[in-house]
This record gives C-alpha cells, sequence and structure tokens, in this order.
C-alpha cells in the first residue's frame, strides 16, 4: 500500500488558499480548451444539422460557395430532369432553383450593419429542407415581394419581424414569417421567391441547385452523369458534406486560436503548480523524510505527489467544465468568410468534450507536478530531517 | 533464530564522513561495538559529536562509509534503498525529538500510518491501534490532530507509531529534548517499559544525564570516538 489519500487529501484543503488558487488558475485554462471545442463542435452540428441526407447541391464547379456561383437556366433545366431526383406532388421533380444574394442589414440596438443572406428558393425549397418549420406568421407567397426570415436573424437584425419591412433591390419588402431552422446555418437566412429576388437584383441565373434523390445511394450515378456531360461544368456535392466544406475555414481558425491561447494559457498554469508543488515539497521536507525513515520508498513519495498534482489538476477540470457548461445558454454569431455572410451557432458541450478538457487537467497537474515530485522522492532521509 | 548471545546490533570499524565543499568532514572514526538485544542503552556526548550520525546509521536511513554494520541478522551496509527502506519497516521503530507526526493526519491515522506498508486488513490495524494508543494512555484522543495535543501527549503517539509494527529495536534522538520534566518522565516511563515488557531493544540518544539514568548502559561519544561510560 502508498501514502493514503486522505493525507494527500487533507494537505490540499490545509493549504487552502493556495490550492484554491493554483486549481483557479488550471480551471481558467480548462475553460477556455473547454469553450474552444464547444465552438468549434457547435459550429461543426450547426452544418451537419444543415444539410439533410440524400440532398445534393450543385454549384458552378471550383465556386466554393453559392455567392460565388452561377448556373444558367438552360444547365439548372438539364439538372432538374435527371432520374435519379425523387418525385413530390403533381409529379415534380423535388428541386428547388435558388438564387443567393448578400445584403447589408442594421443590427438590433446598435446600428452596426452585417451582411445577411438572401435566398431565393423554388416551390420546393421548404420541402426539401425539413429541418426549417414556420415560427409564427406564414410562409411567403410565390410570385410575391413577401419574405421569411431566420428565428436568428429575426433576434438580430432591424426590420426582420412579422409585418416589419425591409428595402433592397429597389423594392420594399414585407416580412410574413419567421422560421426556426434550428441549429442549421437557414436560421441565419432571409428566404423569398426566387424569381422575385432576381429581377429586383436584376440577375439572369440562378446560383445554386438543391434536390432530393430518390435513393441517397443513388448519388455517385447522378454525378457521374452530370459530370460527363459536356454542357456542364458544375460541381455536384451531397448537402452536408457541402455545408461542412463551406465553414473549414472558420473551423481552422477556431481550432488553431483555440490551440494556441489553450498552450500560452497552459504554460502559465503548469508553472503555477509548479510553485505550488515546489512550495508543498518545501513545506513538507520534514514530513517526507519521517515517512521515507517509516519504510515508505522513494516511488510511494513520488506517487503521492502526482497524486496531489493530479488532484489538483482534476479540481482544476472540473472547476473549469463547470464554467464552461454555462456557455451552452449562448450563441454566438461571426462572419464566415467563405459565404461572407453571418453564421449563428452555439457552444455545443458532448462528453468526448469533456473527457478531453479533464484529461487535458490532469496533463497540466502531471506536468506541474512532476519536477517536484521528482525531488520530493530525491530528497535524503537525513538532509530532510535535519531541515526541521 | 539467534542464539542469545548473539548481539542485536553489531558494529566494527564504523567510519562516516560529511564533504563540506570540497573537504571531507570525518564524524566517525573507527567504531566498534555491540547492543545485546534486550538492552536500553543511552548514547551520550557533546553536540556535534556525532550521535544521531551513529543513530541514523544503525536505523538505516544513512549509508556508512566503511566497516561493517549488522543489525538483526542482516548487514543493512549492503541493502539497496528500496530493500534498506523494507527493512526499516520491518525492524525498525522511530521516535524523534520533535515528534515528527504528520499534522493532518489524527492521532489514530498517524499510528496506523506504518501499518499501511503491512498486508493486515483494515479491521486488525483498528485493533492493534487501539491497543496501542491505549498502551500509551491516549486511548481517548485517537480522533485528536497533532495540533490539538500536548507535547508529551504528540510523544506518546509517535511511540505508539514507533512500536506499532513490532520492531526489533527503537532509536530515540532526543525524545525528551522538547518536553518540561514531568512529561519527559511519562516517556522514559513508557520507554522502560517497552523495554521490560515488550523487550525492545531501545538505543536512545540523550545530553540529559536524568534521561540517560532509564537505560541500562551509557556510550558516550567524543569526537567520532566511543568510550564507555566512566
Ligand atoms: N548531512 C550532513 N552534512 C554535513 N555535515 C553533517 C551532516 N550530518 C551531520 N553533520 C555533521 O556531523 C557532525 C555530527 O553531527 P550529529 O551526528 O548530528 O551530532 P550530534 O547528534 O552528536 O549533535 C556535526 O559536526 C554535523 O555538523
Ligand atoms: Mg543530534
Amino acid at each position: 500500500m502508498s501514502v493514503p489519500l486522505s493525507y494527500i487529501w487533507r494537505n490540499l484543503a490545509a493549504r487552502r488558499l493556495t490550492t484554491l488558487l493554483t486549481a483557479g488558475g488550471m480551471a481558467l485554462v480548462v475553460f477556455v480548451f473547454a469553450t474552444v471545442l464547444m465552438l468549434e463542435e457547435g459550429l461543426r452540428v450547426t452544418l451537419v444539422e444543415t444539410g439533410s441526407p440524400g440532398n445534393v447541391v450543385v454549384t458552378r464547379r471550383s465556386a466554393g460557395t453559392e455567392v460565388q456561383s452561377i448556373i444558367d437556366r438552360e444547365q439548372a433545366a438539364i439538372v432538374e430532369s435527371q432520374p435519379e431526383i425523387a418525385l413530390g406532388e403533381h409529379g415534380l421533380q423535388l428541386a428547388s432553383k435558388e438564387t443567393v444574394v448578400l445584403i447589408s442589414l442594421a443590427k438590433r440596438g446598435s446600428d452596426k450593419a452585417s451582411n445577411v443572406l438572401i435566398r431565393g428558393v423554388g416551390s420546393h425549397g421548404l420541402e426539401l429542407r425539413p429541418q426549417v418549420s414556420l415560427l409564427s406568421g406564414r410562409m411567403f407567397r410565390p410570385g410575391s415581394t413577401e419574405i421569411i426570415a431566420g428565428k436568428s436573424v429575426a433576434e438580430r437584425y432591424q426590420g426582420t419581424g412579422v409585418g416589419e419591412t425591409l428595402r433592397f433591390g429597389q423594392r420594399e419588402w414585407t416580412v410574413v414569417g419567421i422560421m426556426d431552422a434550428g441549429r442549421t446555418g437557414f436560421d441565419s437566412e432571409i428566404w423569398g421567391d426566387a424569381d422575385q429576388l432576381m429581377q429586383a437584383f436584376r440577375r439572369s441565373v440562378y446560383s445554386s441547385v438543391i434536390v432530393k434523390l430518390v435513393d441517397p445511394d443513388r448519388f455517385p450515378e447522378f454525378r457521374a452523369r452530370l459530370e460527363a456531360d459536356p454542357r456542364l461544368t458544375l460541381d455536384i456535392k451531397q448537402e452536408s458534406v457541402f455545408y461542412a466544406e463551406q465553414s473549414q475555414l472558420l473551423a481552422n481558425f477556431i481550432s488553431y486560436l483555440g490551440m494556441i491561447l489553450s498552450i500560452i494559457f497552459s504554460i502559465g498554469a503548469i508553472i503555477g503548480a509548479m510553485i505550488t508543488m515546489y512550495a508543498s515539497v518545501a513545506n513538507r521536507a520534514t514530513e517526507i523524510g519521517t515517512l521515507r525513515a517509516l519504510g515508505f520508498r522513494r516511488a510511494n513519495i513520488l506517487a503521492a505527489f502526482l497524486v496531489e498534482a493530479l488532484m489538483l489538476g482534476a479540481a482544476g477540470g472540473v472547476a473549469g467544465l463547470a464554467l464552461a457548461s454555462f456557455m451552452q445558454f449562448f450563441t454566438i454569431s461571426t462572419m464566415n468568410w467563405q459565404s461572407f455572410s453571418e453564421l449563428a451557432f452555439s457552444f455545443t458541450l458532448n462528453g468526448e468534450i469533456a473527457a478531453k478538457s479533464l484529461a487535458f487537467a490532469l496533463v497540466m497537474g502531471v506536468a506541474g507536478g512532476f519536477l517536484p515530485a521528482a525531488r520530493a522522492a530525491r530528497l535524503d532521509i537525513v538532509d530532510s530531517l535535519r531541515a526541521a | 533464530m539467534e542464539s542469545p548471545a548473539e548481539p542485536i546490533v553489531r558494529i566494527r570499524n564504523l567510519t562516516k564522513s560529511y564533504r563540506r565543499g570540497e573537504q571531507r568532514v570525518p564524524v566517525l572514526t573507527n567504531i566498534s561495538f555491540d547492543i545485546a538485544a534486550g538492552e536500553f542503552i543511552a548514547l551520550m556526548g557533546p553536540s556535534g559529536s556525532g550521535k544521531s550520525t551513529l543513530l541514523n546509521l544503525i536505523a538505516g536511513i544513512d549509508k556508512p562509509d566503511g566497516g561493517s554494520l549488522t543489525v538483526n541478522g542482516t548487514d543493512i551496509a549492503t541493502l539497496s534503498e528500496a530493500e534498506l527502506a523494507d527493512w526499516r519497516a520491518a525492524n525498525v521503530g522511530f521516535i524523534f525529538q520533535f515528534y515528527n507526526l504528520m499534522p493532518v493526519l489524527t492521532a489514530f491515522e498517524n499510528v496506523e500510518l506504518p501499518l499501511l506498508l503491512t498486508s493486515l486488513a483494515r479491521g486488525e490495524r483498528q485493533a492493534r491501534v487501539d491497543l496501542a494508543l491505549s498502551m500509551v494512555g491516549l486511548a481517548d484522543r485517537t480522533t485528536h490532530y497533532p495540533s490539538e495535543l500536548s507535547g508529551g501527549q504528540q510523544q506518546r503517539v509517535a511511540i505508539a507509531r514507533a512500536f506499532i509494527t513490532d520492531p526489533v529495536i527503537l532509536v530515540a534522538d532526543e525524545p525528551t529534548g522538547d518536553l518540561d520534566r514531568a512529561s519527559a518522565n511519562d516517556i522514559l516511563a513508557l520507554l522502560e517499559r517497552l523495554n521490560a515488557e515488550l523487550g525492545k531493544t531501545i538505543i536512545m540518544v540523550t545530553h540529559d544525564p536524568h534521561a540517560a539514568r532509564s537505560a541500562h548502559a551509557i556510550r558516550h561519544l567524543e569526537k567520532g570516538e566511543l568510550d564507555v561510560a566512566p
């Protein structure tokens, strides 16, 4: 057996203030670490949920995003007529020829403007997105200047409530409904009739065509035929892949920034833990010498101080994670540079992130505690007993 | 196992020096003597004469430079670090001038500490610790922390911790050095009982002639050399 846990634990409790400060430092680092992972996860969930299985997004080859994509009417017609596309009511293909435009809208409360994506959708636009439902008001009527706003847009931008009007494309547009698009990117968009929007913005081309396949497994055939068609120069992607790729840059940025912040902060926390642990060893030299005299081995002493550092790390980890879990109540919106529009998503905590954060805290504990623990284990018995 | 004539501590030509900067400072020079099993001996001598050093060598927490040192049949100078730790746990009980109890542990837990190195089950440990604490007259203080005990009481806890594993020898370095007369007498009486009733061999360093009178024999150290008491 080894040095009892109660001895280790009570020593931490006895040095209440230093323990609290040291664990607090680690808690802050874990908070940053967990928050970044939660942000990445929130973004990932938002984009994965934006895509529906079986949906395919067709854009111009190497356009990357819908904003930069151009598909003319003939090409769109060819895409729409493929046999893999599921049929809806009246035997019509489940396809939506869409156009996206960025407009600048003033935020509520601040007058600061930001880009919002307006999506002109075809008659099947809503049907193709089962995640989107109307929260209040009603759907826009085809062929009218009515629009519906995503919930997160309605919360954050002026003139986007039901019954309010917005002016863009030299027309007045009336908001007739608010859509709840869950955690998807559509929550950050405004939708209207594709033909009306194209007229208003004097466009003769679409941005993308969204189709639903009869069977998601038929995607390869569908793509192969379109890619082989000499009249077309298009990118054909599953919707989930399309959205995930679209935010890759943002996801990478968040994860690099988070990594750098975590590393810098953790160096501070590790040094803090190291100082605390060295002090703990120095203050208890006589106790260490006594334990050794009683027959505890160097390895027992090493283990005892490592466990002490691990307990500090664990305390910091749990506290930091608890703090981070409150972040789930927050939604953040940021510019997605790839689509040049704002994207709102929330911090998302899951078991994997919790485990990673705790592991990170324990690693910090060991990193800070190893050298002091090794010093404690190396102490000469007679010297440490004479230190009294 | 051993014939009664076999000494429990057998020291031959023991030397020990400490390095001070470049220089070697000799502390013990060529010490030879025996301690019989069941003895209670007092080591006396002026401060700095090497009493603690000799005691530490016998107790296996320090290593000699030369000579041989056999305690309870084991040549402890040849043991490795880890072997020596196990050997101490099984053979030696320590009593220090300043008690050296763990401040965060109760009297009970302090006494139990050496038993954690044995294979005794929890219930057996509990029984032994309770017995030891009642032997030193502290049955009603088991849940007290050292800071809640007087110096004399703390030293009695330390003594219980020293004999809890039933070691063959007890080493005590100035066990009464920090105590008032009355408490010191309690401690000395306790040591005499451990020697007389449990047959523990006791080696006690002291500079107090009154304390030394509890011992059967007194050895004097002077400048690293040992003399029989006058
Ligand atoms: N670890 C050490 N390092 C250097 N010198 C030491 C060490 N231990 C003891 N000494 C020296 O050895 C001598 C004897 O010390 P010690 O055995 O403690 O004497 P005593 O217990 O008789 O007072 C002293 O001069 C002391 O300074
Ligand atoms: Mg001394």
